[in-house]
């Protein structure tokens, strides 16, 4: 007998994707409404998803349902849901930290007009996330993640009047397209090699023993198990996905998108999709596509942190921390299993929440000003969410006792311990270090020192734009320069300030669920009871490594100490204290490696090489057969015109006219009048009798 | 002149009468008249063949007359009824203004 919750896992995706539909149909000035919906239909998921929490917590073994969807042939495609504990863990995390940004967007997006849009959007995203979530089959998954990538691009260009959330929107889709792909073709090699794409189905599924087994035995091209090709095709979805090296390129620039949408969509919940696709997965993932996962994680991690310290935007280096940081889950994945990832996902989806949010709160005080030179001193001004970014941004960091220090601990612990290499190790301690630095420098920044003053005067159009509306930001980015304090800043409203207090707790208290003295976690997701236990602590290297991962996060803080605390930051032009000391690797980490730069002149010009050249072989070669044809039809057109003008329709005419002639004269005889019938009849008498007479003669 | 040739040139000269009369008359009763002549002159031509044809004895001509009288008065009945309709439509016995049969 299933449980009731396991019956009706559906209601959980359906809810919010329902209350989509419903507020699409409403009129753009019903915002209370739509807002309701959305809130309303994610607090219904919330407790469903509560109540899923606590099935998984009493039965901690996989619980699946499977539907048929259609058939075809005499196969029947099935989709179906699953009930385990990490569907469960992710579900409350996604639907919590999903109710508190939509409760926050409220207060972010009060003035926009297009309110009752960003909330019919929101909860689609997050309808589709819980789809992903709990999908117990790889084509249900893929077709939720492909919703949730939609929703993504509708979101990220949700002001698509500025150009740039419009160019961005279009480059995020692109570019998880390319991982998409792979995606896909795994997932169509998976099917043809094991008959179906359910999880589990009972003994049936692709990622049961049976199936795995067959696919690790049959090898493929240069010898690799079909498991193990599949495997990393499937990650190529989660690349693209989770913005790891090299499809990282679009995160940085989705942060076009409203500040809601990027702590949720691009720092909390749908690049960890990517994250927890592995996970799902991960009984197809063998050792070597397991090393390629560790190593893929472990080069994001220390490339996009190093990319973070030299941005200036505030957003920018949070999602280059995001992409970091999911490089870490991916190292985790590959060096330390599923608990060890996913556990770094959970702690980091809040705090990261948080810092998004607070960053929001920052921009939404400081007039929509997103340079971080052009802050500072805001300390004073918004005190709530210089708090909570303060934990935030030491969780992040991985300062002792916060939720990041024992979720990224763990990680590098099995990163230590992994026996193929130590590469990931130290790349991944390294990226450590350049997080706990990055971050002191943006704190540093934004809310230490005196409020900067800018430059150049304020412009009129900015105050203008301050008074007409908050959850508006400016049509172009903010230059160097450009003024942020026309006012003094201001601290948001409760409304944003709540979802930012509770997040924080999160981000202090969170990582408590998994210490080694207590890992009730992981043993959560093993499916194993917990006991406190502080022989955990005793595990070879581990407190080694804990000792070494505090030392290299003082560090950093340190470092970010020296190079900006020391002397505090007096103008908004003065040269960063980084870039005084080595110019040429500033500028480059500044201009993102040149990253992009790479993918135009290689990957965009053979695109656009190849679309020329299918531009000209279609307008010259397809283009001039099919405008010989039309030519020639053309040409047999106006003959036949010709003939049937001239020919056929003057013969036919002449004759029309002819017969209309003759009924004409006849019918002057017709003239009514009897006595004219009667003389014709006396003439013709006549003549007859003339005609008798003569014939009797002759 | 024999007596039939005396008959039949009364009888061309009744029936040229009625002719005229019929075509050259306006009024549809003078017109029914002309026809009435024409009609009789008809039956003259038939008694003056009955009377001095081969078989005097038999009395064909003579019924066939007779019949051709009877026909004629119907005739004649449904001839001024008509008339009367037509007047009691068009408010005239004008026969040239009647021309709604016009082709």
């Amino acid at each position: 007998m299933t449980p009731w919750i396991v019956q009706n896992l559906w209601l959980i995706p359906v809810l919010p994707m329902v209350a989509a539909g419903l507020s699409a149909l409403l009129k753009r000035k019903e915002r209370g409404l739509s807002a309701g919906l959305a809130i309303g239909s994610m607090a219904i998921s919330l407790l469903l998803s509560l109540k899923a929490f606590a099935e998984a917590l009493a039965h901690p073994a996989l619980q699946v349902k499977i539907v048929d969807w259609m058939q075809f042939g005499d196969q029947w495609v099935q989709l179906g849901w699953l009930l385990d504990p990490l569907a469960a863990v992710m579900l409350v995390m996604v639907s919590f930290v999903g109710l508190l940004i939509f409760i926050y967007s409220l207060g972010y997006m009060a003035h926009d007009d297009n309110f009752a849009r960003f909330f019919c959007f929101l909860s689609l995203f997050a309808g589709a996330m819980l789809g992903v979530v709990i999908a117990n089959s790889l084509l249900l998954l893929f077709m939720c993640w492909e919703v949730v990538g939609l929703t993504s691009y509708l979101l990220i260009g949700f002001w698509f009047h500025r150009p740039a959330a419009a160019a961005a929107a279009k480059k995020a889709f692109i570019t998880t397209r390319v991982g998409d792909l792979g995606l896909l073709i795994g997932m169509v090699w998976l099917y043809s090699q094991s008959g179906t794409l359910i999880f589990y189905g009972y003994g049936n599924g692709c990622l049961e023993q049976r199936a795995v087994t067959a696919m690790a035995a049959h090898a493929t091209v240069a010898g690799m198990a079909v498991s193990t090709a599949i495997g990393l095709l499937i990650f190529c979805g989660a690349v693209g996905k989770s913005g790891q090296v090299p499809l990282h390129v679009w995160l940085p620039d989705a942060m076009e998108g409203p500040t809601p949408v990027s702590a949720l969509i691009h720092a909390a919940t749908m690049v960890a999709a990517g994250v927890y696709l592995v996970a799902r997965v991960y009984p197809l993932m063998s050792g070597s596509a397991l090393e390629v996962v560790a190593w893929v994680g472990a080069i994001t991690a220390l490339f996009a942190a190093s990319i973070a310290v030299a941005q200036n935007d505030i957003k920018r280096i949070l999602a280059y921390s995001t992409v970091s940081q999911l490089g870490y889950m991916m190292l985790g994945l590959g060096v330390g299993g599923v608990a060890v990832g996913m556990f770094h996902l959970i702690t980091h989806a809040f705090f990261k929440a948080l810092l998004f949010l607070g960053a929001g709160s920052v921009i939404h005080g400081c007039t929509e000003e997103q340079d971080i030179r052009n802050m500072g001193g805001l300390r004073k001004f918004l005190p709530v969410t210089f708090a909570t970014y303060s934990a935030g941004m030491l969780a992040l960091c991985g300062f002792p006792l916060f939720a990041g220090f024992w979720s990224k601990d763990a990680i590098l612990h099995a990163a230590h311990g992994w026996d193929v290499s130590m590469g990931p190790f130290y790349l991944g301690a390294i990226g450590a270090l350049l997080t706990a630095f990055y971050m002191t420098r943006q704190m540093y920044y934004v809310f230490f020192g005196q409020k900067r003053t800018p430059a150049a005067t304020v412009t009129p159009a900015a105050v203008a734009a301050h008074g007409a509306g908050h959850g508006v930001e400016p049509a172009v980015s903010p230059r160097p320069g450009e003024v942020c304090a026309v006012e003094d800043p201001h601290e948001s409203p409760s409304v944003m300030t709540g979802p930012l207090a509770i997040l924080a707790v999160f981000a202090v208290f969170l990582g408590f669920v998994g210490t080694p003295a207590w890992p009730w976690f992981q043993n959560f997701l093993n499916g194993r009871g917990v006991a406190w236990d502080w022989a955990g602590f005793s595990e070879p290297g581990l407190v080694s490594t804990m000792v070494v991962s505090s030392l290299i996060v003082f560090a950093g803080l340190l470092l970010g100490w020296w190079f900006y605390g020391r002397k505090p930051i007096v103008n908004a032009t003065d040269e960063d204290a980084l870039e005084s000391l080595a110019p040429p690797v500033f500028h480059a980490l500044g201009n993102r490696l040149y990253v992009d730069e790479f993918y135009g002149v290689t990957v965009i010009a053979l695109t656009r090489f190849c679309a020329a050249f299918a531009s000209w072989l279609d307008r010259w070669i397809f283009g001039g057969l099919v405008r010989l044809l039309a030519w020639t039809v053309t040409g047999v057109s106006w003959l036949d015109a010709g003939v049937d003008r001239f020919v056929v329709n003057g013969g036919f005419d002449e004759g029309c006219r002819e017969v209309s002639r003759g009924g004409r004269l006849l019918s002057r005889l017709q003239n009514g009048r009897v006595q004219t019938y009667l003389s014709v009849i006396a003439a013709a008498l006549v003549v007859l009798a003339l005609w008798l007479l003569w014939g009797h003669r002759g | 002149m024999t007596p039939l040739a005396g008959c039949l040139l009364v009888s061309s000269l009744l029936f040229s009468v009625g002719l005229a009369g019929a075509l050259t008359r306006r009024n549809a009763i003078l017109v029914l008249a002309g026809i009435e002549l024409m009609l009789n002159a008809a039956n003259l031509n038939f008694i003056a063949f009955w009377r001095f044809g081969p078989h005097p004895e038999f009395l064909t001509g003579f019924m066939f007359v007779i019949f051709s009288i009877a026909v004629a008065a119907a005739e004649a009945a449904v001839g001024l009824a008509l008339i009367l309709a037509i007047y009691r439509h068009a408010r005239t016995s004008d026969v040239s203004e009647i021309t709604e049969m016009k082709g």
